[in-house]
């Protein structure tokens, strides 16, 4: 039935798309139809790629200013105060300014460059042209989507700019301290914008989100069915299934937030009495954890929407440079089924701490050590698969495997964090920043840069310069380690995160040197990115022009198109497609294309 | 201007990583693509396992440096923070090993089957068995972690022994109240519209409840009785804050309206511990785990392990907080001194204690 579907919907899109094939060459497209208010996918695909570089500037940028005060809590800039005006009053970063750099470093790392720039860039760009599509199932709602991330990423800054700062709560933005203007400047209008913006981004993620699901499942091209799908596409589809089931209940969250902060409503609020203002508040029988269990029914999922997509194409770009099949393309599939089912189970494991019951709490303990079973699975499916393979290392490639290296490391600590009773002693140190950032920040930015790397001719026909690509990737792999490695033993030591200053405790204070080091690195590490962004700016007007149609001789169908395929991606039919994506050295052949139909004499596996 | 000066540089280094980096293209050109694409896969072919030999010994040097400097040099200062331990060093074990030898794998593997003209790669697809194998050994292992962990899970989360010092902590921006029974043995009741730090009842204490007069209530600084447990019953006047004992390997959140509870049984004494530690600056700090705004990084307490000899001499020269509310209702006259001091709980000199 779903084949017939696909077959109808194709007649009707090639039917149109004959028409736009006659009039390519004077086919009218402004300026603004074609860059700005684009419905092609590829060129949304860049719009939320570039949209998210520049946040991923400004994100990286708040950090390496919040490193200052770590590194040298002593020191004082003077050019800090020309930048920062009152926030760096002396030039020294103050508290106030200190946690709004940190909250804002969080919330737009994970929502805006990690979420949106990593699946609204991938999905948008790969979906149709790995499924052979003409374009999303809906275009236009494609947009909107990205116009609502747009809108979205201009309140979040407009928030930096509002006399009591920005929300500084930290991004999880948990209430009473979200909800009370008066328990912290940030949680004032700060606070406003921030729910604002999220708000927006919400709708955003829903817009794409059931975009993505609904090409997946209806316009695959024929001869696609979903088990021969790359694992990009199985990947990009569980995130957008997370995406879609989780981002409401999110919204919920927020939206009681909004009542309790403006509408005089106590659902998170109880027995508050603000030394501030020296009053009492009158809400009673509210209940602060309410709000924890809605954010972290997304939270947690969240970190798979982030993940998964650095999955599926990880996988993707192992094989093609290996020049072998994936290993294991069930188990891959399953794996990340499973992770995507034990995603929504798991999300109390944030709150172990928080007064949860404990049988509850061990339910959770358990679920969240089980996803541990997938990840191995994926991993030692990743080192079968380049296992006796004949690697070339491009960027690409080296940032793939650079992933399956961070996700090993950060993966584990997650085998120590999960389990409740290690939980207890290590909840909120820097062990857990260690933990998160190393699988789920550097890891999937791994996974980005890579995807980026990797389809960086497809997406401009042009080559990014592989010797910055390797310079890029070799100071970035060792800075990561560098920065986040030792950052484990400040967590043993029960160095709680989120401190502005460790001076005065006597516990926490004999890592000076250490954070002098981290702060360092991560500025060189900032300035690799810098060569990486020059790289890509540089190379879509000046980089190397693609000549051949499939540069690595992959599989797949978007090496199918045109080097610079126009709105349509293919100028004839859509091509058929006979097996599955992963044909690589098989009977001695380098590789077999997807739309090849099956030999009589060839092997089946 | 040396902020100019080093903009300046910065962008020359730029400059000339991207010069050179342009010029490898030209000189790819030039060669023929293949074979610089060759010559430069073997480049990073041997960083590979290059990063993997630096990788290793860099994680040992690492441990060399800091390791001295956690709290796995300390032992627990709590009896239930050894099971702590004792599960972080198995689990440590357990990822250790899976640590190692996957990093070694992947590193080794890609080195070893770099692009070679002479090598076809081998089509492998799947191995049904070796992928049951690899789902069948971490399942077990994380039974095992599982299992074990619980266990101690639920003793912490459980009811304290019998016999357990009860303390009242409560968390403010930013610093700790503490509130002791008294003789009695029971915490008087409390209603948050009552604070009132001018009236020096900074829990919202109802003295109408007559449990309430010898409640001694103090900030900043706990006592608690070596060898005895001590169950925590923890809440928050504002915002979420997180009583972080890492010494006692142990935290729980502060919720207001939630009243939370922990207990453990302390090992050592301060003075002990200065001496294991060998720092006569030792304090266990209470560490506010839990963002709660601006000042969330000063929001230190401290608790302080005594004897029981000690503790008992220590309680006896508190004043129940009644009294410091209502200081003409002591039996006794009060020193001018202590009435002045009203407004706050603390005990700190108070000698000639009048205790009901």
């Amino acid at each position: 039935m779903a084949n017939e579907a696909v077959l109808h919907a194709h007649s009707g899109v090639e039917t149109h798309h004959d028409h736009d094939h006659g009039h390519e060459h004077h086919h009218h497209e402004t300026f603004i139809t074609k860059y700005i208010f684009s419905q092609d996918h590829k060129m949304i695909a860049k719009q939320f790629l570039i949209t998210g570089m520049v946040w991923a500037v400004i994100g990286g940028l708040m950090s390496v200013l919040f490193r200052f005060q770590l590194g040298y809590p002593d020191a004082t800039y003077p050019w800090l105060e020309d930048i920062l005006g009152k926030w760096a009053k002396g030039g020294r970063i103050s508290a106030e300014a200190y946690y709004a750099l940190v909250t804002t470093h969080g919330t737009v790392l994970v929502f805006f460059v990690l979420t949106a720039g990593l699946s609204g860039t991938f999905a948008n760009f790969l979906i149709p042209l790995q499924v052979g599509a003409r374009d999303m199932a809906s275009p236009f709602m494609n947009m909107l989507s990205y116009w609502f991330f747009f809108t979205a990423s201009i309140v979040m800054l407009s928030s930096i700019f509002v006399e009591t700062g920005p929300f500084s709560g930290g991004w999880t933005a948990y209430p009473p301290l979200s909800a009370l203007g008066d328990a912290s400047p940030g949680s004032k209008i700060g606070m406003d914008l921030w729910l604002v913006s999220m708000a927006l981004f919400v709708v955003s993620s829903l817009l794409g989100g059931l975009n993505y699901i609904a090409t997946i499942l209806n316009m695959r091209t024929k001869g696609m069915s979903m088990t021969r799908m790359p694992l990009t596409i199985w990947a990009l589809f569980f995130t957008a299934v997370l995406g879609v089931l989780s981002f409401p209940v999110l919204f919920s969250g927020f939206i009681l937030l909004i009542f309790d902060r403006h509408f005089g409503t106590s659902f998170y609020l109880s027995d508050i009495f603000l030394a501030s203002t020296n009053t009492a508040l009158p809400n009673e029988g509210g209940s602060a954890i309410l709000y924890q269990h809605l954010f972290w029914f997304l939270g947690h999922p969240e970190v798979y929407i982030i993940l998964l997509p650095a999955m599926g194409m990880v996988s993707e770009i192992l094989s093609v440079n290996s020049r072998k099949p994936i290993f294991g393309y069930i188990a891959m599939v399953g794996s990340l089924f499973a992770i995507a089912i034990l995603a929504f189970l798991v999300w109390a494991h944030h709150m172990f701490v928080t007064g949860l019951n404990p049988f509850l709490g061990s339910i959770f303990v358990l679920l969240t050590l089980l996803i541990a079973v997938p990840s191995a699975i994926k991993v030692f499916n990743w080192l079968t698969t380049i296992w006796r393979g004949n690697i070339r290392f491009t960027p690409g490639m080296l940032f793939a495997i650079g992933f399956v290296s961070l996700f090993i490391s950060g993966g584990l600590t997650g085998i120590w964090l999960g389990n409740s009773a290690l939980d207890i002693h290590l909840h909120d140190t820097y062990f857990v920043i260690a933990h998160f950032h190393i699988v789920m920040g550097v890891a999937s930015m791994f996974g980005m840069f890579a995807g980026v790397y990797h389809w960086y001719p497809k997406m401009y026909g042009r080559y990014l310069n592989n010797t910055l690509g390797y310079i890029h990737f070799w100071v970035t792999l060792a800075g990561a380690y560098l920065i986040f490695w030792p950052m484990h033993y400040e967590g043993l030591a029960g160095m709680p995160r989120r401190y502005y200053d460790y001076s005065i405790w006597e516990s926490f204070k004999q890592f000076g040197e250490l954070n002098k080091f981290i702060s360092t690195v991560a500025m060189i590490v900032f300035a690799a990115q810098i060569l990486f962004l020059i790289n890509f700016f540089y190379s879509i007007w000046k980089g190397r022009k693609v000549k051949e149609q499939n540069p690595y001789n992959a599989s797949t169908l978007e090496w199918t198109t045109p080097i610079n395929p126009g709105h349509g991606n293919w100028p004839g039919e859509i091509p058929e497609v006979h097996r599955w994506a992963y044909d690589y050295g098989k009977d001695g052949r380098e590789f077999i294309s997807q739309t090849e139909p099956v030999g009589a004499d060839e092997s089946k596996h | 201007m040396t902020v100019a000066l080093s903009v300046a540089i910065l962008a020359l280094f730029f400059l000339v990583i991207f010069q050179i980096a342009k010029a490898s293209e030209y000189v790819a050109i030039l060669k023929g693509e293949e074979v610089s694409r060759k010559q430069s896969n073997k480049i990073n072919g041997f960083l590979m396992i290059a990063f993997l030999v630096l990788g290793l010994v860099g994680v040992w040097y690492c441990n060399e440096l800091l390791y001295d400097k956690t709290l796995l040099v300390q032992p627990s200062a709590s009896v239930e923070g050894e099971r702590v331990d004792e599960m972080l060093w198995i689990t440590l074990a357990v990822t250790g090993v899976v640590f190692i030898l996957t990093q070694i794998l992947l590193f080794w593997f890609a080195y070893k089957y770099q692009e070679s003209e002479n090598r076809k790669p081998y089509f492998f697809a799947h191995s049904t068995k070796l992928e049951a194998i690899w789902t069948a050994i971490p399942a077990v292992a994380l039974t095992v972690l599982v299992v074990m962990g619980l266990r101690s899970w639920f003793l912490f989360t459980g009811d304290a022994p019998k016999g357990a010092m009860e303390v009242e902590v409560v968390g403010k921006q930013f610093g700790w109240i503490f509130r002791y029974a008294g003789e009695d043995g029971i915490m008087g009741k409390k209603y948050f519209k009552n604070i009132d730090e001018a009236k020096s009842n900074p829990l919202g204490q109802i003295w109408e409840d007559e449990a309430n007069y010898d409640d001694v209530v103090t900030t900043q600084t706990m006592y608690v009785v070596k060898g005895k447990p001590v169950k925590m019953i923890i809440g928050s006047r504002d915002v979420i804050h997180d009583v972080g004992l890492s010494h006692f390997r142990l935290k729980m959140d502060a919720v207001p309206g939630t009243p939370t509870t922990l207990w453990f049984t302390p090992k050592y004494t301060t003075a002990e511990m200065k001496e294991i530690t060998k720092n006569p600056n030792f304090q266990y700090e209470i560490s506010c785990d839990q963002m709660c705004g601006n000042g969330h990084y000063s929001m230190k307490g401290v608790i302080e392990v005594v004897s029981q000899a000690e503790y008992d001499a220590w309680m006896a020269k508190q004043t129940p907080n009644y009294l410091l509310a209502f200081p003409e209702k002591a039996a006794q006259p009060v020193a001018d001194k202590e009435a002045e001091k009203g407004t706050t709980a603390q005990a700190t000199s108070t000698k000639n204690s009048s205790k009901m």
